[in-house]
């Protein structure tokens, strides 16, 4: 893995030479998948992003690997998702064993007409490399990627945030109106300025393998509670791009780092569970503890975190790196509305007030998979037990069994952006939740997605009937009028109106990340403006 | 004779199962055993049809292997 990553020059800027601090309107600190979403967007919404790395390549190491629907339907926004599908293995189903006993297998996505699947597996160093090539393609358009520039101290002032950077060529300052931290789990930008995490450490002691081998198990995700190879514990395995395989096996409290890393004992754990014939290579492997906890606020004046360098969580359930992208996708169009004057700057408290629910969900489930997982008392241990030994033959006690809640996106109850339904809805798709996908047919006869058609910054997705909606396409902020059904997008099989639980007149506004603002069974074009003032943080 | 729901009917499950661990916090193994027996003569009260409880009975010894 580590032998083959590309390497990216570090080349000379000219305001490391510059009399006096230059002046951008945004730094990132970071280039991983969360920094550079967040440049790509910002650059894709017409502001330019200064994305300082301390590296000069991509990650190393046994990272996120799994990649929910909803990161795919943001890196499509991107135009990143097309080169990960190619490369990443695809999976919706999962299998839950207990001892050598398959308990139960669920499908993740079990009805179709949505472009992505449940999930893609592609590691994050094979990931990154894409979003490096598209961060690369938009230099031209203000998107200006700098390797080999170590963030050394950051002060963040009133009317600015000032940085100092060091490079092979010495060190530098820069100033910028906001920095966005994504700078990972050891965050220097959060030491920085002397934050610190609150949450759980939890004490047992995880063996996690990145292995390459031809092996025939399906593109599933398994999961083992008691494997008879390995006795009392649980393990996981996944599989990834380039015939490499994840593997993750408990090892409990009092393992010993030492021994437990030491190639033989790896090698023999490996073996017991691969069997005496799969011939396999070591490419990666760590010892880990895991910790559900985040900042207190992500958010400090002109700094925002994301990602790792905001919260932390087990990986169980794929939801640091899938929740990390999603913190981008939050801040990026509203970094880029306020910069270009749009919006007032009270919108960018919007990010904290919906990003660390998200977290919350996040750390929650995270944390409950893991007490599953690591009982921490006996009674736990029993419950557990009797859950297990109940779940292959009564569906109701699967639902106590928890390998890990896989990642879904964030619904942003209570959002003060939301425009609360006054109209009679089903509430799935009430306001703060991700609008959900379809297969469409666009006016010129080609198959589509809906998703696709909300790329566009707010959209008003109109059902039968767009007058309301047209006559604010110009206000304030430009909305993409989109109807669905009379001469609009096709809507033949219908999934698109009961998705949305649409009927003739049903507008729904929708942000620029693809979450609902509102929505109205046949609104005023009053209504639907009020919700547009409200989601860019007009009303207070 | 009514017939025992064995398909999930609690509508967060984790949230429960968190509840019920947590119910059991800072216990001894002998308090968490009195808790989880008046729990089930609790809840047995509740469900009150024999008939049911029999079937619940029988679920949870033949589950033992």
């Amino acid at each position: 893995m580590s032998d083959s990553a590309p390497r990216f020059p570090y080349r000379k800027n000219a305001d490391q030479f510059a009399p006096r601090p230059a002046q951008h309107p945004v730094i990132v600190v970071g280039a991983g998948p969360v920094g550079l979403a967040l440049a790509i967007d910002l650059v894709l919404g017409g502001v330019p992003a200064v994305v300082l790395d301390e590296d000069d390549s991509v990650s190393t190491g046994s990272r996120s690997i799994c990649w929910a629907k909803r990161t795919l339907e943001i890196y499509d926004r991107l135009g990143c998702a097309e080169p990960m599908m190619v490369r990443g293995i695809t999976w919706n189903r999962g299998k839950v064993f207990h001892g050598d006993r398959l308990l139960y297998e669920f499908d993740l996505q079990p009805e179709d007409g949505h472009r992505f699947p449940a999930f893609i597996n592609l590691q994050q160093n094979l990931a990154e490399e894409i979003f490096v090539r598209r961060a690369q393609d938009l230099a031209g358009d203000g998107l200006d990627l700098r390797w080999k520039n170590r963030v050394t101290a950051v002060v963040a002032e009133d009317d600015h945030v000032g940085v100092e950077i060091d490079t092979p060529d010495g060190p530098y300052r820069l100033r910028s109106e906001y920095l966005v931290a994504a700078d990972g789990v050891r965050s220097t930008v959060r030491r920085a300025l002397g934050l610190d995490f609150e949450g759980r450490v939890f004490e047992d002691r995880f063996l996690i393998s990145d292995v390459r081998m031809q092996a025939a198990f399906p593109s599933e995700r398994r999961f083992w509670f008691d494997p008879t190879f390995h006795a009392g514990r649980s393990a996981l395995l996944h599989r990834q791009a380039d015939d490499i395989w994840r593997i993750d096996l408990q090892l409990g409290q009092d393992a010993d780092p030492e021994h437990e890393l030491a190639p033989e004992n790896v090698a023999a754990r490996l073996r017991s569970m691969l069997g005496p014939k799969v011939p396999f290579e070591i490419v990666w492997t760590s010892l880990y503890t895991f910790q559900c906890r985040r900042l207190e606020r992500f958010s400090h004046g002109r700094v925002f975190f994301a990602g790792d360098a905001a919260h932390q969580v087990s990986p169980f359930g794929a939801r640091g790196g899938n929740g990390g992208v999603q913190d981008a996708d939050n801040l990026g169009w509203k970094l880029a509305l306020v910069l270009k004057g749009t919006a007032p700057d009270r919108l960018l408290d919007s990010y904290n007030a919906e990003r660390v629910p998200a977290a919350d969900e996040n750390i929650l489930h995270s944390t409950r998979a893991t007490d599953f997982m690591t009982p921490k008392t006996a009674a736990s241990a029993t419950f557990r037990d009797a859950a297990l030994g109940l779940a292959e033959r009564y569906p109701f006690a699967r639902g106590f069994v928890n390998s890990g809640r896989l990642s879904r996106p964030a619904t942003l109850e209570g959002s003060p952006l939301n425009t609360p339904d006054t109209d009679a809805f089903t509430p799935l798709q009430r306001p703060g939740s991700p609008a959900p996908d379809a297969a469409i047919v666009r006016p010129d006869g080609t198959k589509g997605w809906l998703l696709r058609e909300l790329q566009e910054g707010f959209t008003a997705l109109c059902f039968g009937d767009d007058a309301a909606a047209a006559s604010v396409r110009d206000r304030r902020v430009p909305v993409a009028v989109k109807l669905v059904g009379a001469g609009g997008l096709g809507d033949s099989s219908g999934k698109a109106a009961e998705r949305y639980d649409a009927t003739p007149g049903t507008t729904y506004l929708i942000r620029p990340d693809q979450h609902v603002v509102g929505r109205w069974r046949r609104p005023t074009a009053a209504q639907i403006s009020a919700a547009l003032d409200r989601a860019l943080a007009f009303q207070e | 004779m009514a017939t025992l729901h064995t398909d999930g009917n609690i509508p967060d499950p984790d949230a429960f199962y968190a509840e019920l661990i947590g119910l059991h916090r800072d216990l001894t193994e002998e308090q968490s055993r009195i808790v989880n027996a008046k729990l089930i003569l609790i809840l047995a009260n509740q469900v009150g049809d024999v008939g049911l409880l029999r079937q619940a009975m029988a679920i949870a010894r033949g589950a033992l292997t």
